[in-house]
């Protein structure tokens, strides 16, 4: 029985975690159809800048993931403006492909400033143990899950009270009724890349805070294919149960399977083979509204 | 107000659609573009709201003016910003969202929160049905309560030419009655003008203060509503009546298609 609890909890922090990347990519694809594959690199990019700002230049944590943060809104927009817009018109498998070579040319970058090999992160959320219904669990992660926590509720707040963000799903809706009434869509695709960016900077600092930076930061973003397929690839509903059922699956596989069968790594890749064949939508997805 | 001087429109860079195309539309008034199928109808009033590009139209010949600036090489925001807001076919409303957050999109361009609020009022005095419905999400609304929220969606900008291309398609006929007597109140009640384009050409005629008939690509004859209502082609070819009130032979149909090409 504790050791259930200490495994749900674990995995309840690696699904928040897996929750606040699939958000990103969620947004991107409710935005403007594109699936980014780049989205697990952009959290490595987030935590070495960090640790380049807090290690390096010997910043104030706060200071270093508040700088990360602007450079991630940055990141989003110049990738709209440089790459995005002029494939506006082509079809949408080749700026899927671009966002490929996307991620190889931000791995290539961080791996020319950086090297290729892990690094400490300075710890900054405390990680004591603290006691939770007699499991143990680091702080940080529990600050982890509180803060994901934080964040869906403001993104839910936004979306449904911020004029920007009701022109956001305006736009997913129908984009050319949009343009009619004045929604800028460049923009709108402007603030979605910076919110995936923003929001996988924060997990990748999030994630390097727990196990350290490295470049295999961004195999958690292959592992986010599986959780916005479960969800729904356009619901961010969907982003937070997708990712708490991956990161619980994972957990439980885990600790109760041996380890040569490495089963927590192949879990994720069987529910989306699986969803894939009887729910291709996702738990959430957006069903087509037919009036009859 | 607003005014076509000549325009052409290509699409693809191949596809002719406007032939030199003029029209004007006066401040406060109600103008009518009648027309069949693929006349060109909604074309122009795509290449007056700047939404022909997504579409890979372009205006290459003619200018557009609305009050004093030529408009026709400005993208959609900037020309609704300037007043004209165009209520595309189909109702397009976001299926999505709820009717209140429809109408919230609607005035993105607003900057007084204050005045955006009491437009959403007005919004809902003009159609209380929407006012029940406000937080339904806008996709089961009935075909009338959309066009009704499209209608409200643009009083919410508050523009001061509002385009409404075939808003009577797939309704009945008693809501289309009720949804044009409202697009008169507001023309009377707010001064907004309107620009209408009808299949539905008695309907037109009936609310109109002048119309225009287009056909391929141009118009052929203009008027005001009396004049067009006794004009024996139109009441012929778009009205469906002729002298006698008899069935037509398809002798006679060859012979309308002959007048038709040798008006436009």
């Amino acid at each position: 029985m504790e050791k259930f609890l200490q495994l749900t909890l674990t995995g309840l922090t690696n699904g928040a975690i897996l929750s606040l990347v699939a958000l990103g990519f969620v947004l991107i694809y409710k935005a403007s159809d594109v699936l980014n594959f780049a989205q697990g690199d952009f959290m490595v990019v987030g935590a070495f800048i960090t640790y380049g700002l807090i290690v390096q230049v010997g910043l104030p944590w706060p200071a270093g993931i508040l700088l990360a943060v602007i450079f991630a809104v940055l990141m989003g927009v110049t990738i709209e403006r440089l790459i995005l817009r002029p494939m506006i018109g082509e079809p949408i498998i080749s700026v899927i492909m671009v966002t490929i070579g996307l991620s190889s040319l931000l791995r290539a970058f961080v791996s020319a400033i950086w090297g290729t090999t892990g690094r400490a992160f300075p710890a900054f959320l405390p990680s004591d143990p603290v006691n939770v219904l007699g499991a143990t669990i680091g702080a940080d992660r529990l600050i982890a899950i509180g803060l994901v926590a934080v964040l869906f509720a403001l993104f839910t707040l936004f979306f449904r009270y911020n004029r920007e963000g009701v022109a956001m799903r305006a736009t997913a809706d129908d984009q050319q009724a949009a343009l009619s009434m004045g929604i800028s869509v460049k923009r709108v695709f402007a603030i979605a890349w910076s919110i995936a960016a923003v929001t996988a900077v924060l997990a990748g600092i999030i994630v390097a805070n727990i196990v350290g930076v490295s470049l295999a930061i961004s195999f958690i973003g292959l592992t986010v294919f599986p959780v916005v397929i479960l969800g729904g690839l356009d619901s961010i509903p969907g982003a937070v149960v997708g990712g708490v059922i991956i990161g619980l699956l994972q957990a439980y596989m885990a600790g109760y399977t041996p380890s040569y069968l490495a089963l927590s790594t192949v879990i994720p890749f069987i529910v989306l083979l699986l969803i894939l064949m009887v729910k291709p939508y996702g738990l959430f997805g957006e069903e087509r509204i037919e009036r009859v | 107000m607003l005014s076509l001087n000549n325009i052409e429109v290509i699409y693809n860079d191949v596809i002719l659609v406007l032939k030199g195309m003029s029209m004007a539309v006066p401040q406060g008034k109600i103008v009518a573009l009648l027309g069949s199928n693929g006349a060109g109808k909604s074309t122009t009033l795509k290449a007056i709201s700047g939404l022909l590009k997504p579409e890979d139209g372009e205006v290459t010949d003619g200018s557009i003016v609305f009050e004093d600036t030529e408009i026709q090489d400005l993208d959609a925001a900037d020309i609704v910003r300037r007043g004209i807001f165009q209520v595309m076919e189909g109702r397009r409303v976001f299926e999505h969202l709820s009717t209140e957050e429809n109408l919230i999109a609607g005035g993105y361009t607003r900057k007084d929160r204050q005045a955006a609020k009491r437009d959403m009022q007005q919004v809902y005095e003009y159609f209380p049905r929407l006012a029940d419905r406000r937080h339904q999400t806008a996709g089961y609304l009935s075909g009338g309560e959309q066009q009704m929220l499209a209608i409200g969606r643009a009083l919410m900008a508050r523009p001061q030419l509002i385009m409404l291309d075939e808003p009577s398609l797939g309704l009945a006929p008693l809501l289309v009655r009720e949804i044009f007597g409202i697009i008169q109140r507001i023309n009377e009640e707010q001064g907004t003008t309107i620009l209408l384009v009808e299949q539905n050409a008695r309907l037109a005629l009936d609310v109109a203060d002048y119309a225009y008939i287009m056909e391929n690509g141009r118009i052929v004859l203009d008027g005001t509503p009396q004049t067009l209502k006794d004009n024996a082609d139109v009441r012929e070819f778009y009205l469906g009546l002729n002298e006698v009130g008899a069935r037509k032979s398809y002798r006679d149909v060859k012979h309308y298609k002959r007048r038709k090409r040798w008006l436009s």
